[in-house]
């Protein structure tokens, strides 16, 4: 048996890729859960002492645990409330809530990176609370962060096949599916690989190319 | 809460792998980032472009499909199979390995240039130079952004459950739960404590040694490492 079958890899790739559409999937549902409960978290952390000391809690018990963990919790513990959710559902909840902790640091660094000239004007004009964040702080906060939360998608994106633990049938799930029936896991695998290479590494160039731009005008 | 001795004595029976796994990953991790790291910094370009493919190519892959590849893919390649902490200790210290290869590159550019034309001046062999006047004073550096890899490396050995190492996620999630499935809340708010208790822990003692390798450079620590990780290693 020789070790790589070309014909055999050819033969799973549609499998994979209907695989890569879940995982695709997932990342980006994760992300945009991620993006605006982050901006909530973050907002809320800028609030009255005790709302900060809860959020901050909350924020840091979320990031120093393990995501997998989380997954497990939100699965078996969901139903016990009587609560059920496809696993998919359940696996993009997990990946948003993590990553939103993860979010919320990014967006702090940027709104406190606005100066205080401009939270004094929104005060001399006097603005509505509203349209202090909408009009006047996030604008100029939220550009600069791109970068930094596009990282985090790729990265959230290379740890969406732990949802294989509930059984998501992402990319890796269906590389075991079709290593199991036919023992050769060498294909199926190194394609896996291959597949997460081809889309984080460009994307992760792009940020690149994007943290530059957006580094010129400071 | 009832079952809470039960709970934790299986849930410790899982601990000692849970912590070989992390202190091998941590192990293996320091040594790849320092070696991978000062190859990015190397004046060959062969050897440059090796670690750079090693750097990209393990931060570009998802460490999920790694730990497969190793477990599945490798003993067809190579007719045997690794014992499977010992694979998963190489997984582990691999993927962070190549996080960590940046922050060492990273922390040996920011030494002032003046330090390395000082010691030019002084005649110190390339040897010296880096042993004892760069490395030094990157390390401090190092310190804050290695606490958040070692974190995330403690976060990546649940991942290990896949293969069928029985640390404590799955002690949790294959004995536990089956058995106790109502108190499914219970334990896994327990294992989710015993993680951050353990996280707790690693930023202990990164702090400390942060403390020692700036003392001896004759510095404090920086206002940076007192503020709190910042989480994920960043794609």
């Amino acid at each position: 048996m020789n070790v790589w079958d070309w014909s055999f890899a050819a033969q799973i790739l549609p499998a994979l890729l209907d695989g890569l559409r879940i995982t695709l999937i997932a990342t980006v549902l994760g992300s945009l859960i991620a993006f605006v409960l982050g901006l909530v978290l973050a907002i809320l952390g800028r609030g009255p002492t005790p709302v900060r000391i809860v959020v901050r809690a909350i924020v840091e018990f979320i990031r120093s645990t393990p995501l997998l963990v989380q997954v497990y919790f939100l699965f078996f513990v969901l139903p016990t409330f009587g609560v059920v959710l496809p696993a998919l559902t359940v696996g993009v909840l997990a990946l948003g809530v993590h990553y939103a902790t993860y979010t919320s640091e990014v967006y702090r660094a940027g709104i406190d990176a606005v100066p205080r000239g401009q939270w004094e004007a929104t005060t001399a004009l006097s603005l509505p609370r509203m349209r202090v964040w909408t009009g006047v702080v996030l604008p100029q906060a939220i550009p600069r962060v791109l970068p930094a939360l596009g990282n985090y998608v790729i990265s959230m994106f290379k740890e969406t096949p732990l949802l294989i633990g509930i059984g998501v049938y992402d990319i890796v799930g269906q590389v075991r599916e079709v290593g199991g029936q036919s023992f050769r896991y060498v294909e199926a695998y190194t394609l896996a690989g291959l597949l997460f290479l081809l889309l984080s590494y460009p994307a992760s160039l792009a940020v690149r190319r994007l943290e530059r731009r957006s580094a010129v005008p400071r | 809460m009832d079952n809470l001795g039960t709970f934790l004595s299986v849930l410790s029976q899982g601990l000692p792998f849970t912590i070989i796994a992390t202190v091998g990953g941590i192990l293996l991790t320091i040594v790849l980032s320092f070696v991978a790291g000062l190859a990015l910094l190397s004046s060959s370009k062969t050897v440059r472009v090796i670690s750079r493919i090693y750097v990209e190519g393990l931060r570009g892959t998802s460490e999920v499909v790694q730990l497969f590849w190793i477990f599945f893919a490798l003993p067809v390649l190579v007719g045997f199979q690794i014992v499977p902490i010992w694979a998963g200790i190489l997984v582990l210290g691999l993927n962070h390995g190549a996080y960590g290869a940046e922050i060492v590159r990273g922390a040996v550019q920011s030494v002032p240039r003046a330090q390395v034309e000082g010691a030019i001046a002084l005649n110190l062999t390339p040897g010296q130079r880096m042993r004892r006047v760069v490395l030094p004073q990157a390390v401090v550096e190092m310190m804050p952004p290695f606490n958040n890899l070692f974190i995330q490396l403690l976060k990546s050995t649940s991942l290990l459950s896949f293969v069928s190492i029985n640390e404590i996620t799955r002690q949790a999630q294959q004995v536990l739960v089956p058995r106790f499935n109502p108190q499914a809340f219970e334990i896994f708010l327990l294992l989710l404590v015993m993680y951050l208790i353990l996280s707790l822990v690693i930023t202990a003692i990164m702090r400390t040694l942060e403390r020692v390798a700036a003392a001896r450079v004759g510095r404090r620590p920086s206002a940076r490492s007192r503020r709190q990780a910042t989480g994920a290693g960043v794609a």
